[in-house]
């Protein structure tokens, strides 16, 4: 199989669905820009017309509810926010319209939206254009949340929630667009709620989401080097997730870490400890451990960025704790 | 342009059923019989039977808390209303909307919500969708005047004329905003000029006269049918009834300003009677018509299973 970048694969799931569906259609701030989308969907406006590709004027409230509105009246659009904090200003169409239509309505309507958001940490952008949200609509019942962390996810997910009849956020990180990976040139969709064991093992589950899924298989590589045999999985989706995979890995593991690149009060790393707790308590054989942001904003500055954003060491140090294994320090020591 | 006996007869019909579905839902809430929140059209029915008029059942009406007149005036099953209020598996919504959530796609009724303004910008966005795939479809935004101060309103209102879509928004400025009067709320009286700044006509229309909303609403749906973009109508109008429920005024603390008499004066049915009368047409044999319609389903919404308590988790997502 041929190999693509996630920033290819997403700009390949596109190009194929649009060639594909005449009701997919574009709506958002950037789409004409190759600096806003990192290459994601460059050129799309010259492959393809402007009217279905249509770069928005900077009303993300509204814009959301076009998206609602041309979803009901049979279209399938993708509604884009090149960074994520702004997804916040659309949040309210999509938590109170598009989340409940199909349950108002007794299921006589529903919503196939696909709100795609872009992670846009690091590069001293700060608070206000580094924001990992998903926990907030992971919360929301009838929303769907994906969130790919290998190129072939990248597009096999998009494709998934644009063929979805439900509203799906698509949250891509742009700290994954250089990783590469085998991608199938066919529109092969990522099945929604089901997670991927990327590491077999004995010893620790390590969940990962999005870009920590990647740092998971790297502390995995680590711990192996230390002897300890670490099963990984890619959650992919946040709502619903596969509690199914994560029940079963953590049986045989009796360990579990969750590395989540979003915050840690009631988060996505939360819920998935608590359920293991809930469903799993019996085989567990040390808590459950967490490598998330410290419950901060973002900071500009590199040195604090570079304290602040949780990496590949960070789950190693964590899990090595959970397995006993003498640990010199850990960043976050005062927020635990 | 006059319109024919016909058309007169067909308007005062909807209208007066309005009135009498109202009527009959206010003595249900006041009984306890519905117990959902119902914010009544009284006063307001010639703008629904006028504006609905001027569209084709394939465009579609969007609306807000307020809209069983929309619902009736677009072709909403009367039974569906009914037994949507009760919460009967047979109502418009399944029973799981009640008043403020009524649908008809089938009429065009495509969807009525209660966060204020939140069905405009969907109304832009079917809209869209009807010019992206080149039909000769208009969707209409029924709203209140409080719809104005909401901000994602006037985004959408540069949207809808920057792409010169098939839409038509229809204010309908009953001078209140819940309890507060529209002085307490603004300081000039221009609302129908709230799109100028997005390029979009605007147009203010005597809202408790039937053919001048038709006239007026006909004007911006063949303009937006055309390709001539959005405008909007300000359709002025009283809501007869409080806020939210069936007494006249008080109940949200509302402070009428004599206003209310000289409203009641300006009733949209008689005024469409007497146009009406002066045709020689007489209405009698279809209000008694109207009525055993409305006793027929509400007696069948009555009769309507409800819903089974294990349907609480069905359709959180669609399959």
């Amino acid at each position: 199989m041929r190999t693509l970048n996630y920033a290819q694969a997403i700009r390949e799931a596109h190009c194929q669905l649009l060639a594909r569906d005449p009701r997919v259609f574009l709506i958002g701030q950037g789409l004409w820009s190759p600096w806003y989308a990192g290459g994601s969907l460059e050129n799309l406006d010259r492959e393809f017309n402007r009217d279905r590709l249509l770069d928005s004027p900077v009303s993300e409230n509204a814009v959301t509810g076009l998206g609602i509105g041309a979803a009901l009246a049979g279209m399938r659009p993708i509604v884009f926010h090149p960074r994520m904090d702004f997804l916040l200003l659309g949040a309210d169409p999509l938590v109170n319209q598009a989340a409940n239509w199909s349950y108002l309505f007794c299921g006589r309507a529903s919503v196939p939206l696909v709100v795609r958001a872009v992670i846009n940490r690091g590069g001293e952008q700060g608070a206000q254009h580094s924001q990992a949200l998903h926990s907030l609509f992971m919360h929301i019942p009838g929303l769907k949340v994906v969130m790919p962390a290998t190129p072939a996810d990248a597009k096999g997910l998009l494709i998934a929630a644009v063929e979805d009849p439900n509203p799906v956020l698509y949250i891509d990180d742009r700290w994954l667009y250089g990783y590469t990976g085998p991608v199938p040139e066919a529109m092969t969709a990522t099945p929604i709620g089901k997670a991927a064991v990327r590491r077999a093992g004995r010893d620790i589950t390590l969940i990962g989401i999005s870009w920590m899924a990647a740092q998971a298989l790297e502390a995995a590589q680590e711990l192996s080097a230390g002897g300890i045999d670490a099963e990984v999985i890619d959650l992919r989706s946040l709502k619903p997730w596969d509690r199914k995979t994560v029940l079963a890995s953590v049986r045989k593991t009796g360990r579990a870490l969750v590395a989540d690149p979003g915050w840690r009060t009631a988060g996505a790393s939360a819920e998935i400890a608590a359920t293991i707790s809930e469903d799993a308590f019996d085989a567990l054989r040390a808590p459950v451990a967490r490598v998330t942001l410290p419950d901060a904003p973002a900071p500009t500055s590199p040195a604090e960025e570079k304290a602040y954003y949780p990496c590949a060491t960070d789950i190693v140090a964590s899990a090595r704790r959970v397995l006993n294994v003498f640990v010199p320090e850990l960043k976050f020591a005062a927020a635990r | 342009m006059n319109q024919d006996n016909d058309w007169w007869l067909a308007r005062w019909r909807v209208m007066l059923l309005i009135r009498r579905v109202e009527e009959a839902i206010a003595c249900m809430v006041e009984t306890g019989e519905v117990r959902c929140p119902c914010h009544l059209y009284i006063g307001q029915e010639a703008i629904a039977a006028g504006a609905c008029a001027a569209l084709r059942r394939e465009d579609s009406v969007w609306g807000g808390h307020r809209s069983h007149g929309h619902y009736l005036a677009k072709g909403g099953s009367l039974e569906g209303l009914f037994a949507e209020i009760l919460g009967k598996t047979t109502g418009c919504s399944g029973g799981r909307g009640g008043s403020m959530h009524l649908f008809a796609p089938e009429e065009g009724v495509l969807g009525t919500v209660p966060i204020v303004a939140a069905t405009v910008p969907l109304a832009a966005g079917a809209a869209l969708a009807y010019k992206l795939r080149g039909e000769k479809r208009v969707a209409l935004a029924f709203f209140g005047d409080g719809t104005l101060e909401e901000g994602h309103v006037h985004e959408t209102f540069n949207l809808a004329a920057l792409y010169q879509l098939p839409l038509v928004f229809l204010c309908e400025n009953n001078l209140y905003a819940s309890h507060l009067h529209w002085t307490e709320r603004r300081l000039a009286d221009n609302l129908h000029e709230a799109g100028a700044f997005h390029s979009i006509p605007g147009q203010r229309v005597d809202g408790n006269d039937v053919e001048a909303v038709f006239l007026a609403a006909s004007d911006a749906v063949e303009r937006a049918r055309e390709g001539g973009g959005p405008s909007l109508l300000e359709c002025r109008t009283f809501r007869w009834r409080g806020h939210v429920g069936a007494s006249f005024d008080v109940d949200v603390g509302c402070q009428r300003r004599g206003e209310l008499d000289e409203w009641l004066s300006k009733d949209p049915l008689p005024r469409c009677e007497a146009a009406l009368a002066a045709r020689g047409i007489s209405g009698p044999d279809a209000e008694t018509a109207i009525e055993q319609e409305i006793a027929r389903a509400l007696d069948a919404a009555r009769r309507a299973p409800e819903p089974a308590a294990d349907r609480v988790l069905e359709h959180i997502c669609a399959h």
